[in-house]
C-alpha cells in the first residue's frame, strides 16, 4: 500500500468520524472552532457550487433555520430552507441527518434542553411532511450549551437560536 | 443541665459585680430570622499543640474561623487584639481579659496528632455568661481529614449559638468548565463546601449537565452526551463507576434528582420534541410517566417527606412552578409573581422553595413559601440560575454566568436572607452546583 494510499484512508476515516459526531454544533466548515477539527470537516464536504457535496447542502441550500425568542414555530424562511434540504436528501438517499436543537442563553439550563428539543423536532417534522424517511432523521438538543455566536445581545442570540440539519454518511441514524 | 445552671448562676453573680448596671447577660444566641444585621464578635486563639500537631492546629483554627466568620453571622476578632493567651485547653478562661475585648463567643481547642491520627478538641464559652456552651468534645480521624474535622467543629460552635443545624462538612458536586463558550469543556467535579479539596469525577471529553447527590451522598445523578445524546447516568461516589440509568432510542433523558429514600428518581424524558415528567425505580428499572402535556415539563424536586414533587412547566404559555403528588395527578399552580419561574427545589426543612426567576430581563435567585407567600428574591444578575439548598436550609448556592465572550460561570451563594453573597473559588469557571447531605 502507497504512503499515499494510506494517507487517503486516514483522511477518509477522520472525514466520516466528524460526520458522525453529532457535537458539531452546526459550526460552519473552517470556522476554527476546536472541537470541530477544522481541516478535517472540510476534506469531506467537498465543492459548495458542486450540488452533490455536503459543502453545498450546508451552504447553498442551508443546514439551519432559526427561531423567535422562546417559540418553536418554523418561519416562512425556515420552511423554504426545510424544503430544499428535504429535495436534497430525497436525492442523495445514501445520507441521514441528525437535526440539532438550541436555544440562547436567556433561560434556565433544562428548560432550553426542553426547547431545543421543540426546535429540532419542528424540522424533523416539517423534513417527514416533505417526504424524508423518518428512520434517516434523528434529533438532539444542545440547549444553550453550544451558542454560535458568544456575544450577550439579539445579534448573537438570534443566530444561538437554530436547529441544524447535520448530514451523517449512512442510510439510516 | 444542673451543672450548666449552676455555672451561669454564679457567672452572673461576677457579671454583676463588674456590671452593676447592665443586668442580667444576654444568653448567648443568634436568632437568624430576626433580622440579624450585626455579625456577633467571637474570639478563636490558636488551636493548642498538645503533641505533634505542628501547622496543624493554626491551620485548623483558621478553617474554623473562616467557616464562622463566612456565614456573615459571626466577626473574628483577631490575635492582635488578645489580652491573654490560650496556651494550655485546660486551663480557666480568664473571661474578663475576653469580655474587655468584646468577645462574646470564644472558642478553644488543642490538636494532637500521633502517626496516621489526629485529634482535636474543643470548648465553646459564653463569655459575658462567664460559662461554657455545651460540652467540649473532640474528633479523630486521618491527617488527610483535617479540614473535615475542623469543619466539624465550626458546625459545632454554629448550632449551639444560632440553634439550627450546621452545613460546614458537607461537600458540593459541580461542574467545572473550561474552554471558550461556543466550544465549552465541561466535567464533573466535587469540593468541600468552601471550594478546597476540588476532585475530578469525569474528564472533558463529553458535556455533563447538572450533577445531583443521593440523600446520603453515596451517588451522583448526572446528564450526559457521552453517547452523543443527553442521558441521564447514575456514578458511585465511592469508585466512580457509571452505568446509565434510562435509555431509550429516540428519546433524550436529562434533569434527573433522587427521591427522599434515594430508591427512584424523578427526571425529564423528552419524545418527539415533547418534554414530560417520569420517574425510575433504580433497583428494578421500572418506569412511571408522572405528567402527560403537550407542554415542557422538567427541573423536578421532591418534598422532603417524598409525598409531593414541585416541577416548572411552560402549560400557562410561560414558564412557572407547580406541585403534584409524588405519584402524578392534577398539579397545582403555586407561583404566582411577574415573570418566569423555573428551576424549583423544595428545602430540606419542608417550608420553602428555591427557585430561579426571570424577569424584565434580569435573573434572580428567590425562595417562597411551599404555597406561593412571602416570595423574597436574593439575588440580581444577568443570569443566575439552579439554586441548591444547603442541609440546614439557611444558605443557596446557585451559578451566576457573566455576558459576553468573556462571560465565565461562577458558583455563589447566599443566606436565604439575602445578605451574604459570595463568591465561593474554585479552580476555574463552574456551574450547576449541588450540595450534599451533612456528612456523617
Amino acid at each position: 500500500m502507497s504512503i499515499l494510499t494510506k494517507a487517503l484512508i486516514v483522511i477518509a476515516a477522520l472525514g466520516l468520524a466528524a460526520c458522525n459526531n453529532p457535537d458539531r454544533n452546526g459550526a460552519a466548515p473552517g470556522d476554527g472552532s476546536p472541537l470541530n477539527g477544522t481541516g478535517i470537516n472540510a476534506s469531506g464536504l467537498g465543492d459548495p457550487n458542486d450540488p452533490n457535496s455536503v459543502a453545498y447542502f450546508n451552504q447553498t441550500i442551508g443546514d439551519r433555520v432559526l427561531f423567535a425568542v422562546d417559540t418553536s414555530t418554523l418561519t416562512p424562511e425556515g420552511r423554504a430552507v426545510l424544503q430544499g434540504q428535504a429535495q436534497w436528501l430525497a436525492s442523495h438517499p445514501t445520507y441521514a441527518a441528525i437535526i440539532e436543537g438550541h436555544a440562547d442563553e436567556q433561560g434556565t439550563r433544562e428548560y432550553n434542553l426542553a426547547l431545543g428539543a421543540r426546535r429540532a423536532s419542528a424540522a424533523q417534522d416539517f423534513l417527514i411532511s416533505q417526504g424524508v424517511a423518518a428512520n434517516r432523521l434523528r434529533t438532539v438538543s444542545y440547549g444553550k450549551e453550544r451558542p454560535l455566536a458568544v456575544c450577550s445581545d439579539e445579534g448573537c442570540y438570534a443566530q444561538n437560536r437554530r436547529a441544524v440539519t447535520v448530514l451523517q454518511a449512512g442510510a439510516g441514524v | 443541665m444542673r451543672l450548666i445552671q449552676t455555672l451561669t448562676k454564679s457567672a452572673f453573680v461576677a457579671l454583676s459585680l463588674l456590671y452593676p448596671m447592665s443586668g442580667a447577660a444576654a444568653p448567648l444566641r443568634i436568632v437568624i430570622d430576626s433580622g440579624v444585621i450585626e455579625p456577633m464578635p467571637y474570639a478563636v486563639p490558636s488551636f493548642v499543640d498538645e503533641g505533634g500537631a505542628g501547622e496543624l492546629a493554626a491551620n485548623i483554627t483558621r478553617v474554623i474561623a473562616s467557616d464562622l466568620s463566612g456565614t456573615g453571622l459571626f466577626r473574628e476578632i483577631g490575635p492582635e487584639a488578645f489580652i491573654s493567651q490560650v496556651s494550655s485547653f485546660g486551663a480557666p478562661v480568664a473571661y474578663n481579659d475576653w469580655q474587655a475585648i468584646n468577645a462574646q463567643a470564644l472558642v478553644t481547642g488543642a490538636v494532637t496528632a500521633s502517626g496516621d491520627q489526629i485529634l482535636v478538641k474543643f470548648r465553646v464559652y459564653d463569655v459575658f455568661s462567664g460559662a461554657e456552651l455545651g460540652e467540649g468534645m473532640q474528633f479523630a480521624g486521618s491527617p488527610g481529614s483535617w479540614r473535615r474535622m475542623a469543619h466539624k467543629v465550626a458546625d459545632a460552635v454554629y448550632s449551639r449559638i444560632t440553634g439550627e443545624g450546621g452545613y460546614f462538612d458537607s461537600r458540593v458536586v459541580y461542574v467545572a468548565e473550561s474552554g471558550p463558550k461556543n466550544a465549552r469543556l465541561k466535567q464533573l467535579a466535587v469540593m468541600d463546601y468552601d471550594g478546597a479539596n476540588i476532585q475530578y469525577l469525569t474528564d472533558n471529553s463529553a458535556l455533563v449537565l447538572a450533577p445531583r447527590f443521593s440523600p446520603t451522598g453515596d451517588r451522583i445523578l448526572f446528564t450526559s452526551y457521552a453517547t452523543g445524546f443527553p442521558q441521564i447516568y447514575l456514578m458511585s461516589a465511592a469508585d466512580l463507576s457509571t452505568r446509565a440509568l434510562e435509555q431509550q432510542d429516540g428519546t433524550m433523558t436529562f434533569a434527573p434528582r433522587f427521591s427522599p429514600s434515594g430508591q427512584s428518581v424523578v427526571f425529564s424524558l423528552e419524545r418527539g420534541g415533547n418534554t414530560d415528567l417520569y420517574s425510575v425505580d433504580i433497583a428494578s428499572g421500572a418506569l412511571s410517566q408522572l405528567t402527560n402535556s403537550p407542554a415542557i415539563e422538567t427541573a423536578p424536586s421532591y418534598s422532603p417527606d417524598g409525598s409531593q414533587i414541585v416541577f416548572e412547566s411552560d402549560r400557562s404559555g410561560t414558564q412557572q412552578i407547580y406541585i403534584m403528588s409524588a405519584g402524578g395527578g392534577e398539579p397545582v399552580r403555586v407561583s404566582n409573581g411577574k415573570g418566569r419561574y423555573g428551576t424549583p427545589v423544595w428545602s430540606p426543612r419542608g417550608d420553602m422553595i428555591a427557585f430561579t426567576k426571570q424577569n424584565e430581563g434580569r435573573f434572580h435567585i428567590g425562595v417562597m413559601l411551599v404555597d406561593g407567600g412571602e416570595e423574597r428574591l436574593l439575588t440580581s444578575s444577568f443570569l443566575d440560575e439552579g439554586p441548591t439548598w444547603a442541609p440546614n436550609g439557611r444558605v443557596i448556592m446557585f451559578t451566576r454566568q457573566g455576558a459576553g465572550e468573556g462571560g465565565e460561570a461562577s458558583l455563589f451563594s447566599v443566606d436565604i436572607s439575602g445578605r451574604n453573597l459570595r463568591q465561593i473559588t474554585t479552580e476555574g469557571p463552574s456551574s450547576d452546583p449541588a450540595w450534599s447531605p451533612l456528612l456523617p
